[in-house]
């Protein structure tokens, strides 16, 4: 496809969306331009609280030092400088700590993904003893929160000699039952007729599930794999207890423990804010409409 | 091994599925009984289960007996010998003022932040639902903090909340009002805490209702204009029925998830001051990593777990209406 077909389908798709938008403004608010405008200004009036405390930080993070602690003033005297990163990329571990966290989140989602398909595979198309029972219990796993095994889990890590390393971070995270009823679900709305065809064909189970559950649930995948790695790249309360070495820590857990080492330099702690934020709000704005949809689809967790 | 044996079956599940299936059947019931037998055949369905088995049962369930078993030990971190001492943690639990106080934070805290937590995100999905232009900003402002860690969200807003240079101080001397010890004062802290949590959370609830609202039928709308409903009408009579099951699915959702607060507290206040905004999870953090009665904090961890299966359960029942 031409690059000028691409944007002609772009636009021919914005302005699609333009047209039920519009629609939509009829049906739900009506016509009448005072209601129209009074919704504007509440919308506009809510981002700009929402987005306060990010700007505030930012317009923080560029200022000089000496001017960061002078009571709030929006256009900084002293002029706009970029010496709060410098620093905090120089005299910090941030960097690391965000490596950290790409290849505890990466994998925590891969890894999940992986075997709750697999497993949702396995409840919604093969049959074989035990099926019930496992799916039971399944169930039930997931009214166990995470969080009061904290206790156990750590001591649990201490006999494997999993503290303070990857594994230790990562494999308490990957077990996520109420992903495998997601995609449970969706996997038995695949037609049996598809499936059937391709096992007289000669398939075996493997072959089905990656060449044809797998590429007609990428939507659900997407959608699973999304929100498990937001889970993961924020996760604090695991690494939290599962690191003490630095060289192991997560964005999050690293950058709690920076807080009192910076003392009262609010400019590079807004610096280190802003370069720890940055990641997830770039990709969001990359693929928001997939990330929005992602979320409403698996955050009801099969409801 | 498993995988490859099952290529072999289809012949033998052919020849299954026509002694199943007579000719005077349907041809839909062939199908289905043919399926039926193919799934039946299938021995994969263990190797596939297996990985997400052995992990459930290693990193889950065997934490949860584990766990069990501690909470009627006096286990240490620092691991002298531990010795079964039955409901002796259970019965200092119960009778330990601190528990009582971090489990009516907890409470409190729930009951603070679920009503802001729906209603602000019901209100402002019913807003960008309006499809008024912009949408991708407003999605964009709504949606993006809850894509910050708790750490960035804890430098954030204790920036706002810094007294005299913070934002909001400075904010209320030009009134003439404050300082306010955002953090500092007891009485104040815990709803700070609701503040920040309700800014940082609210977008994931927002995005659940924005979803919902998508999924209305245009057609009950536009009966409606026919009938010449207003637009207020229209949202009382058509938009706000027809949220009623997904609210009551986030409300619980979202008990459940303020009950387990944890890190904006930890990073904010670390429980205080004095104590005053301290939740459970943290007083089990406390008895477990840094007083080491790992024995006594696992009591403490059933204890709040039973609190927990409460509104699960309670959850399950709306479930079970709509099916």
């Amino acid at each position: 496809m031409s690059i000028a077909t691409l944007v002609a389908d772009r636009r021919a798709e914005a302005q699609r969306t333009r047209a039920e938008n519009r629609a939509l403004t009829n049906l739900t608010i009506g016509p009448s331009p005072w209601v129209r405008a009074g919704t504007l200004i509440a919308l506009v009036v809510l981002a700009a609280l929402w987005l306060l405390p990010v700007v505030w930080g930012a317009v923080t993070s560029f200022k000089h030092e000496a001017e960061a602690a002078l009571p709030a003033s929006w256009w900084p005297s002293m002029g706009w400088t970029l010496d709060a990163y410098r620093s905090v990329l120089a005299n910090s571990d941030l960097l690391k700590w965000m490596g950290n966290s790409l290849i505890v989140a990466t994998l925590v989602t891969i890894l999940t993904v992986m075997i709750s398909a697999m497993a949702a595979f396995a409840f919604s198309q093969t049959l074989f003893k035990g099926r019930g029972l496992l799916q039971a219990l399944t169930i039930a796993s997931i009214m166990l929160p995470g969080q009061i095994l904290i206790v156990p889990l750590f001591r649990q890590m201490q006999a494997m000699g999993l503290v303070d390393s990857y594994a230790g971070i990562i494999l308490p995270q990957i077990v996520a039952p109420v992903m495998v009823f997601i995609l449970k679900r969706f996997f038995d709305a695949i037609p049996g007729e598809l499936l059937d065809a391709a096992r007289i064909d000669g398939a075996g189970s493997w072959r089905l599930f990656w060449t044809i559950v797998v590429p007609l649930s990428r939507s659900i995948l997407v959608a699973v794999a999304i929100f498990v790695f937001i889970g993961a790249w924020n996760n604090f309360l695991w690494p939290f207890i599962v690191t003490t070495d630095p060289t192991f820590m997560t964005l999050p857990v690293g950058l709690s423990t920076v807080k009192n080492a910076y003392g009262v330099q609010y400019a590079q702690n807004m610096a280190s804010a802003i370069i720890a934020a940055l990641p997830l709000l770039v990709v969001f704005m990359l693929f928001q409409r997939r990330i929005v949809q992602g979320v409403a689809t698996t955050g009801m967790g099969g409801q | 091994m498993t995988v490859s044996s099952t290529s072999t079956a289809p012949a033998s599940a052919r020849a299954n599925a026509s002694r199943r299936a007579p000719g005077s059947r349907t041809a839909g019931a062939a199908r289905t009984a043919r399926r039926k037998t193919m799934r039946e055949r299938d021995r994969s369905g263990y190797v596939f289960v297996a990985p997400f088995a052995i992990a459930t049962g290693l990193f889950l369930l065997w934490p949860t007996i584990y766990g069990l078993w501690m909470s009627f030990t006096n286990q240490s971190l620092t691991g002298t010998k531990s010795s079964f001492i039955g409901l002796d943690n259970y019965i200092e639990a119960l009778g330990d003022p601190q528990v009582w106080q971090t489990l009516w934070h907890t409470v409190v805290f729930t009951l603070l932040s679920v009503i802001p937590l729906v209603i602000v995100s019901l209100g402002m999905a019913l807003l960008v639902h309006t499809g008024l232009p912009g949408q991708w900003v407003w999605r964009m402002s709504f949606f993006a903090p809850f894509l910050l860690t708790s750490a960035v969200v804890a430098s954030l807003s204790s920036w706002l909340f810094q007294p005299e240079i913070g934002l909001f101080d400075v904010w209320l001397s030009k009134v003439n009002l404050g300082p306010v010890g955002w953090l500092s004062d007891e009485n104040v802290a815990m709803y700070s805490i609701v503040l920040v949590t309700v800014w940082w959370t609210v977008g994931f609830n927002f995005l659940l209702f924005l979803a919902a609202l998508q999924g209305i039928p245009h057609t009950l709308y536009e009966a409606a204009t026919i009938d010449g409903a207003g637009g207020w009408r229209r949202l009382f009579s058509i938009t706000i029925p027809q949220l009623r099951n997904i609210t009551a699915v986030i409300v619980v959702l979202q008990i459940l998830g303020s009950l387990k607060v944890f890190d904006q507290i930890y990073l904010l206040t670390g429980g205080g001051p004095n104590g005053s905004t301290r939740p459970i999870l943290e007083y089990i953090y406390d008895a477990g990593f840094t007083n080491y009665r790992l024995g006594y904090a696992s009591a403490i961890s059933y204890v709040f777990f039973a609190l927990i299966l409460v509104f699960t359960l309670i959850r399950l029942v709306p479930t079970r209406k709509e099916s």
